[in-house]
């Protein structure tokens, strides 16, 4: 197991290396000098563009800014940002709690609803049940979900008015950030009413997020179903005459679940690139947002530095993944 | 063709016949999924469309009608039978747009799924047959692009060239291609020691040839699969970067552009907002219920279970 | 900061949550600010959240105008050679209590010299504190260069010398940068080495205190108790921070904030008829142009520029751009600014006249090129299609234009070039309300080669604005700017294109509201009805 996992991590130290270089050349490549760019239409001096550029290190050898740029990054300077010059970790730290919130309850919406589904459908194989459980995940599938969050919207917060249109909670309750999870701070805050606005801003935000891992989710437990349900033991434990529920929750299910789980575990990919639509469509303050901004901004560093954490959260999720499929099924280990 | 001999049309006679019955056998298998039936109809209905969509079109997708701004489809309050799905924000014709935007939308998944694969191929067969250190490296490189989440890979890229359709193209496709690189390889890598190919090898074919001729198409079905998927992908892709503004730009008949322009109109002028999103849904789906039924036709293994 | 307590956090609720009735107006703002040391930012979003709410300055502009009146300064003096400003301060000023800073003091000298100090002088403790971070418009309104030394005459009172004579000194010192901030609280934090936090949760002595700032999602403010000029009428202000001007709309018309700017245009109508708002209107404080090559053939001929304005529709652009959101420019500078002059005519549109003109000017088949920014601006929301539209005007004339663009930043330094082929759309917002900051900063000879993209250095003209810039009476000032429009009119360096409205939505209970002709978006008076 050992050998397995640093075989891994071993993998892993040049595709950082890797991911680095092109986080760092992006922004090198970016069209419009910054410099010039900060200062608008009115113009700059020459002195004060030389001063600007030297203290961003604009005028160095590339080779030279990017090793630096390595350097800071293994210390955890990512840089600060061009508009609030707040170091890049920083404000990703203060965004991320709203993301991971949103992305959590994404994934237990998906799970909690595509699993059964994914289950149901198999048993049911054939049946209408399964028809419209699959045709509605492959809808889900190919959903664009930009557009099935204005459509949410439009239904939700326009017709029926149950739901409002944007934002973590209600601008009436205030309260400082205690866990940055908006649902555990609005229950600590003690406010009336306070975790009801939360829950009501995490609605549609959650659907919109989650339709995709739903969809997959559902569509990879029926097939993992399927394929064990057709296996000698399952059959021998049908004709040994158990409970056919027993069968299915204990024998089946359990063996089914490992390629399920590896599925969730790499949604975390897919979640972090809804984030990008789904929190530009509801102002939810995460990175997704944070990211978008930034690129029409131009703000180098921070695209720079997201780029790179992002990237290593899904490098780190996805050893974890692969360690625990290891775990689980010690074939794949050799 | 005229030179052919005898040999060599009896080559090509026995190869149609395989490949005819290949064909029955994968449309017996694919008609069998009626869900992708359905899928294929929609596909060459939306291609039907795309093509003659200078014909159908009742306006040109960029007039502005100044006296028709915002007006409702033809079956609502205030509707107009000259604007039969009504008009956008500056009184442009919405159905003329949708229809313009199918050329868009296919023309996308066109490029994008031919680059992805072609370059995809390239680099998969490559590492697949050379291994070694070349097989290292690529997969390297398709390991550090493959960390990235593909949207905010693709969303930068594009800034990085300037944000419009063919630069998003460009992005969509780079973002995807590892993923063929992945398959090309591991089909690769497991036909090379087939007795076929060794026994190629041995009667002297040159690399390139054993590569590209011998080993490849046996390794196509898993690629059109993938190849379908990324059809899909592509076409969601670009509509989301210019929902985000930096795909196609405006005026372009964009679906995923005509929903960003949309936007500002989300509780005023529902049509505005539904149906570009509903064309891109349609054709999406209809695009992954043909990948469905291909998988269950080309796929050996699932047709079984 | 995370770990301030579980219980403290519980305390803080609760009491706010205590404190249900107060009256509370929340603002949808445009955008997040950069940061609370309004010093170190250009941008007017971060200015509506830390210098507006939080500060004050030594001298303000009264509510509504571009004039200015005493601040922080009860009175001020200026020297007869105009190269000593002295400021009297106004006892007793208090700063702000907040929970994370307690005064010990009132306001002082020792405040006003800090807050320009840190600016000025590199070994200024506090002037490096923000890596990365510069003293913008300090800089960019030439103060380093302009000032010798600030003194301390005594405890109350503050003197200003310059190396010359510069009479929008007065007004400058009443932009965003000259903010005072507490001396007392930046030496607290030096002290506790934190001095980053001067940035991200102010002390000043203006209206409403910071509370808490959540990165991109709000703002909280209070009203200050101990405000000088007396407490708020509201007790709370808040900041929701949304982009997207559709959503702002929603949120107003569901009564969830008050007060929205920047509505997008095409909901202007609708919310003019909705009964629950009002609009209040404003021409901003910019102005768009073409703006010709001066030096380069024909265009160095004065009747070959009058032809080709007389040649353009203004209003046509103003339709097409800004759906009437918008006022066609006749002078450089916009009309809420002291020394506009309203006498003057505006060249009429007739092509058939235009197209003489060019003739009798012995110029044919004119070929030309006319440069259209990349990106929108307050001043011009699309200067493609507003080229376009003078790209059709131009062909009425037989003028063929043709339009090119570049990448913005490519654009900005581009057009600076003397050689630059062709003519260049482009804008200015005004800084701080001096006609200086239009007719010098974009006209004079001195701005050659960068900001006078007509590359127009006219003596008469020049003269007339240099004259101004030295002289410190407000009346002779005004005449020799109105002077200087003359000139400009007649020889049109520039085809003066529009100034943007300004649109404020709000909703009726809101009262109280000034709209700033400088863009600010201040809370200041403003009261709500339950």
């Amino acid at each position: 197991m050992l050998r397995f996992f640093f075989g891994r991590l071993a993998v892993l130290i040049p595709t950082f290396i890797g991911v680095s270089i092109v986080a760092f050349a992006f922004i090198r490549l970016l069209p419009g000098d910054p410099v010039q760019l900060m200062s608008g239409e009115r113009v700059m001096s020459p002195e004060r563009y030389e001063k600007i550029s030297h203290e961003l290190g604009y005028d160095r050898p590339i080779v030279i800014q990017y090793l630096d740029y390595l350097g800071n990054v293994l210390t955890g300077d990512f840089g600060r940002s061009l508009t609030t010059k707040e170091p890049v970790l920083t404000i990703f730290a203060k965004l991320f709690p709203a993301t991971l919130e949103l992305s959590l309850c994404a994934i237990i919406f998906a799970v909690v609803l595509g699993i059964p589904a994914g289950i149901i459908a198999a048993v049911r194989r054939g049946t209408v049940i399964d028809q419209t459980v699959m045709g509605t995940a492959l809808i889900g599938y190919s959903m664009p979900i930009f557009w099935w969050g204005l459509l949410l919207i439009i239904l939700f917060s326009g017709v029926l008015q149950w739901t409002p249109v944007s934002g973590r909670i209600s601008f009436s309750y205030f309260f400082q950030p205690v866990t940055g999870f908006m649902l555990i701070d609005s229950l600590i805050s003690g406010q009336k009413g306070a975790f009801k606005s939360a829950v009501s801003h995490l609605i549609l935000p959650t659907i919109v997020l989650g339709t995709i891992p739903l969809a997959v989710i559902a569509r990879q437990t029926r097939s993992a179903m399927l394929e064990v349900l057709g296996e000698d033991y399952v059959r021998t434990a049908r004709a040994k005459g158990l409970p056919p529920l027993r069968v299915i929750g204990v024998h089946a299910l359990r063996n089914a679940m490992i390629p399920v789980v590896t599925t969730i575990g790499l949604q975390v990919g897919v979640m972090l690139a809804g984030a990008i639509l789904t929190e530009s469509i509801f102002s939810w303050p995460g990175i997704g947002k944070w990211m978008v901004d930034s690129v029409f901004k131009r703000d180098y560093p921070v695209i720079q530095g997201g780029l790179l954490i992002i990237a290593s959260i899904i490098m780190v999720v996805n050893l974890i993944v692969d360690l625990l499929y290891g775990l689980i099924n010690p074939r794949i280990r050799h | 063709m005229a030179t052919s001999t005898p040999n060599a049309l009896q080559e090509a006679d026995r190869h149609a016949v395989t490949m005819g019955q290949r064909l029955s056998e994968f449309w017996y298998y694919f008609s069998e999924n009626r869900g992708a039936v359905i899928g294929l109809w929609v596909f060459v209905f939306l291609v039907v469309v795309a093509i003659l969509a200078p014909l159908l079109a009742p306006h040109m997708p960029q007039q502005q009608y100044r006296d028709a701004i915002l007006v409702p489809p033809y079956w609502q309050e205030g509707g107009r039978a000259a604007y039969l799905l009504g008009t956008d924000a500056v009184g442009r014709d919405l159905l003329s747009r949708l229809l313009y935007g199918a050329r868009f939308s296919l023309f996308i998944g066109v490029i994008v799924t031919t680059l992805s694969l072609t370059v995809g191929i390239f680099f998969g067969v490559i590492a697949g047959y050379v291994g070694g250190k070349t097989d290292t490296f690529i997969m390297r490189i398709m390991d550090v692009i493959l960390a990235f989440p593909s949207l905010l890979l693709a969303l930068v890229l594009v800034a990085v060239l300037g944000p419009g359709l063919i630069n998003a193209m460009i992005a969509i496709a780079l973002v995807l291609q590892p993923h063929f690189v992945r398959l090309t390889r591991a089909a690769v890598m497991s036909e090379k020691t087939r007795d076929y190919v060794v026994a190629a090898k041995v009667a002297g074919a040159k690399p390139l040839r054993l590569m590209f001729k011998t080993i490849l198409p046996n390794c196509m079905a898993p690629l059109i699969v993938q190849a379908t998927l990324s059809f899909s992908t592509a076409i969601l892709d670009a509509a989301a970067l210019g929902f985000l503004g930096m795909g196609a730009q405006p005026p372009t008949p964009e679906w995923g552009t005509m929903l960003a322009e949309a936007r500002e109109f989300i509780l005023r002028a529902w049509w505005v907002v539904t149906l570009p999103g509903l064309a891109i849904l349609v054709t999406v789906l209809a695009i992954n219920l043909m990948g469905d039924g291909l998988r269950d036709a080309l796929d050996p293994k699932l047709k079984r279970s | 900061m995370k770990k301030l307590s579980f219980a403290a956090a519980l305390l803080a609720a609760t009491v706010l949550s205590g404190a249900a009735s107060a009256k509370t107006l929340v603002y949808c703002s445009e955008g997040s600010p950069e940061g609370f040391d309004p010093a170190l930012y250009t941008a007017g979003t971060t200015f509506d959240a830390s210098s507006r709410p939080v500060y004050n300055r030594l001298v303000e502009f009264k509510p509504g105008t571009t004039e200015i009146e005493p601040g922080l300064a009860e009175s001020y003096e200026i020297s007869d050679d105009g190269l000593q400003y002295t400021f009297k301060l106004r006892p007793g000023v208090k700063f702000q209590t907040t929970d994370f800073f307690t005064p010990t003091r009132t306001m002082n000298a020792d405040d006003v010299i800090f807050s320009f100090e840190r600016q000025l002088k590199a070994d200024n403790p506090y002037n490096q504190y923000v890596t990365g971070g510069a003293w913008e418009y300090f800089a960019g309104m030439g103060m380093p260069d302009l000032i010798a030394s600030i003194d301390k005459v005594d405890d109350m009172t503050v003197r200003f010398v310059l190396k010359q004579k510069e009479a929008p000194f007065l007004t400058n010192l009443g932009m965003d940068f000259g903010s005072i901030v507490s001396k007392e609280y930046a030496d607290k934090l030096a002290e506790a080495n934190t001095k980053e936090q001067l940035n991200q949760k102010p002390v000043g002595t203006g209206p409403f205190q910071f509370v808490d700032y959540q990165l991109d999602a709000r703002i909280q403010y209070k009203a200050n108790p101990d405000y000088w000029k007396g407490k708020e009428k509201i007790d709370d202000l808040v900041f929701a921070i949304t982009k997207e001007a559709s959503v702002r709309y929603q949120k107003l018309q569901a009564g969830e904030c008050h007060v929205m700017p920047y509505p997008a245009s095409a909901d202007v109508a609708a919310m003019k008829a909705d009964p629950n708002l009002q609009v209040m209107e404003e021409a901003g404080l910019n102005v768009a142009y073409l703006a010709f090559n001066t030096l380069q053939p024909p265009f160095d001929k004065t009747e070959v520029r009058k032809a080709i304005a007389g040649a353009i529709n203004k209003q046509a652009i103003v339709d097409a751009v800004f759906q009437g959101a918008a006022q066609v420019a006749k002078n450089p500078m916009p009309p809420t600014m002291w020394g506009y002059n309203d006498a003057i005519e505006d060249d009429k549109y007739d092509p058939a006249a235009a197209k003489a003109a060019l003739e009798a000017a012995g110029v044919k088949d004119l070929k030309m090129k006319v440069w259209a920014m990349p990106v929108a601006r307050p001043y011009m929301l699309d200067a493609r299609r507003a080229a376009e539209v003078i790209q059709a005007d131009l062909a009425a004339i037989g003028v063929t234009a043709e339009v090119v663009t570049y990448e913005w930043a490519e654009y900005l330094e581009r057009s600076k070039a003397k050689d630059r082929d062709g003519a260049v759309i482009l804008g200015w917002t005004g800084d701080n309300g001096d006609p200086d900051n239009f007719l010098h900063t974009l006209l004079g000879c001195a701005a050659v080669g960068g900001n006078n993209r007509a590359q127009w250095c006219n003596e008469e003209f020049d003269k007339l604005v240099n004259a101004a810039k030295l002289s410190t009476d407000q009346a002779e000032r005004t005449k020799l700017y109105e002077e200087a429009q003359v000139v400009f009119k007649r020889e049109a360096p520039w085809v003066t294109l529009d100034h943007s409205v300004v649109v404020m939505p709000m909703s009726k209970k809101v009262s109280g509201y000034v709209m700033s002709p400088l863009g600010h978006h201040a809370f200041s008076g403003v009261d709500i009805a339950e």
